[in-house]
């Protein structure tokens, strides 16, 4: 199924989910933001966690407009659009959003809108996503042009990476989804995570698909108690210390992203 | 009260005809299809409620056989994808057809084949629980939603339906009875995921035809939700050495 945002020239559209929460997701956003914003693209992040945002919390933001006003009416999209730390811009959900936390048709509009209107105004716009498979979530990845699962090598951040694979290739006919591995802890082992995941993706879904699904690694973050300080102190891990490993490799996924 | 007054002389002022409304054809229905006249005082608002409600379960129902009809079958399956998409509850849709139903119609006549949709719908009735919804959708075509049937359930929820269908004799004339098979086949909601109810019942459509063409009195359900992940696929997605290495 194609995005319902192909047509037109515009920002490419990238979802960010993991199945699994705690993984880092929003952290990884927003860094790959900032790199993306450092190779001179304009880019926006729009906090799609709708029933649990926390953009705004990583970013050490106190917007007094959120997309919530948005939806409500209260505000246009320009002024609620801020500038982040970092360089780029943020559309934040800011907490009340708890009420969109069910895909109504409304709210699923309202997204499909906010999305469309975006997109001219961008080189690259990352949808935030929720955790889990919601129906929110599920919805929010199909207005994206390609999707970056971020996941642990914990068995059970796998286990639900694997499980939001299945149910893109099913319900949304995804042949291509790329990985990000968080806090991965020695060398090539995001490589063989990808790789197995790969294999019980030909095994169990490419079996019952007309076109195989790949996997792609986008990214290796190494765990780097950088990234913790960084998150406490609620800076940006490419600001607070850009010469850490972590740093390095989201700038790397971020180039790799723009290469596509 | 008094609901027999023929329908052409003019009822008794107020009463069928309250606020200048013509109701005649309305109790005509009622009566005709064995339902309890309206209670409550003749054009009081009880009363008017309790023939709107009788109309309402009139038209919500099948008149061959009882059951629910199409119409309410789609209400129930709209509102169970909404509930399974917010609980994330399982459950099973089933749909069924009478196996060589035509020919039944053909050797023994429509008259046999009413009486076949008549028995095979108190055979599906009773052997669903109550919270169950069992439909005659189309003319042997039934269908069944089953609110919160885990997936380990559905096959054996299918097949003793199968079984049940299977067992019952048929009496079509005084002396004469014959036995009717039924095909299943049987999809679960995504969980979590809101679905349409056309998907859903084209997927169990589709599993139906696999069920037919596996030579027809059998269950065929969908292979278990997509968002599962097997112990099998668990196994594989750890088998790696990478996860020994770590401690």
């Amino acid at each position: 199924m194609s995005s319902a945002t192909h047509a037109g020239a515009g920002a490419r559209i990238t979802a960010i989910t993991s199945g699994k929460g705690g993984v880092g997701k929003t952290f990884v956003s927003a860094n790959l933001a900032a790199a993306l914003a450092r190779q001179g693209q304009r880019v926006l992040v729009l906090d799609a966690d709708l029933g649990l945002a926390n953009l705004d919390v990583v970013l050490n933001l106190y917007p007094k407009l959120t997309l919530h006003d948005v939806f409500t009416g209260k505000t246009t999209l320009d002024d609620a659009i801020l500038p982040a730390p970092g360089g780029f811009s943020v559309l934040l959900a800011g907490s009340g959003m708890i009420e969109y936390s069910r895909l109504t048709p409304a709210v699923r509009d309202l997204l499909h809108d906010v999305v469309v209107r975006v997109r001219p105004r961008f080189d690259h716009v990352l949808l935030d996503t929720g955790a889990g498979i919601s129906d929110v979530v599920l919805y929010t990845v199909s207005l994206a042009d390609e999707i970056v699962i971020v996941a642990t090598p914990e068995p059970t951040s796998l286990t639900d990476a694997y499980a939001t694979i299945k149910v893109l290739a099913a319900n949304q006919a995804r042949r291509s989804i790329r990985l990000l591995v968080n806090q991965s802890q020695r060398a090539g082992e995001a490589r063989a995570i990808r790789n197995q995941l790969q294999l019980v993706v030909d095994r169990y879904v490419n079996t019952t698909l007309d076109e195989p699904l790949t996997i792609e690694l986008l990214g290796d973050v190494p765990l780097d108690t950088s990234v913790r300080e960084a998150v406490l102190r609620r800076e940006l891990l490419l600001d607070a210390w850009p010469g850490s490993a972590a740093a390095q490799a989201l700038v790397a996924a971020g180039a790799r992203l723009l290469g596509a | 009260m008094d609901t027999s007054a023929p329908a052409p002389l003019p009822p008794p002022p107020g009463a069928q005809q309250p606020h200048g409304l013509h109701l005649e054809l309305a109790l005509q229905l009622l009566e005709q299809s064995g339902r309890e006249a309206p209670s409550g005082e003749a054009g009081s608002t009880v009363w008017l409620q309790s023939l709107i409600d009788a109309l309402v379960e009139l038209s919500s129902r099948d008149a061959l056989t009882g059951l629910s009809n199409r119409r309410t079958f789609e209400l129930a399956l709209a509102r169970e994808i909404d509930r399974v998409a917010r609980s994330g509850e399982p459950a099973l849709l089933l749909t069924l057809d009478v196996d060589y139903f035509k020919q039944v119609n053909d050797t023994h006549g429509h008259t046999a084949g009413d009486l076949v949709i008549q028995a095979v719908s108190r055979a599906l009735a009773e052997t669903v629980r109550p919270m169950d919804l069992v439909a005659r959708v189309g003319g042997e075509e039934f269908s069944i939603v089953l609110p919160n049937c885990p997936a380990a359930f559905g096959p054996q929820v299918a097949e003793r339906i199968r079984t049940r269908v299977e067992r019952e004799a048929v009496t079509i004339a005084p002396g004469q009875s014959i036995g009717v098979t039924i095909s299943i086949g049987g999809a679960f909601a995504p969980q979590w995921v809101r679905t349409t109810p056309r998907l859903w019942m084209d997927r169990a459509d589709v599993q139906l035809y696999r069920a037919k063409n596996e030579g027809r009195n059998r269950c065929c359900l969908e292979a278990a939700a997509v968002s599962q992940v097997s112990a099998e696929e668990k196994g594989l997605l750890f088998a790696t050495s990478q996860f020994q290495g770590l401690e």
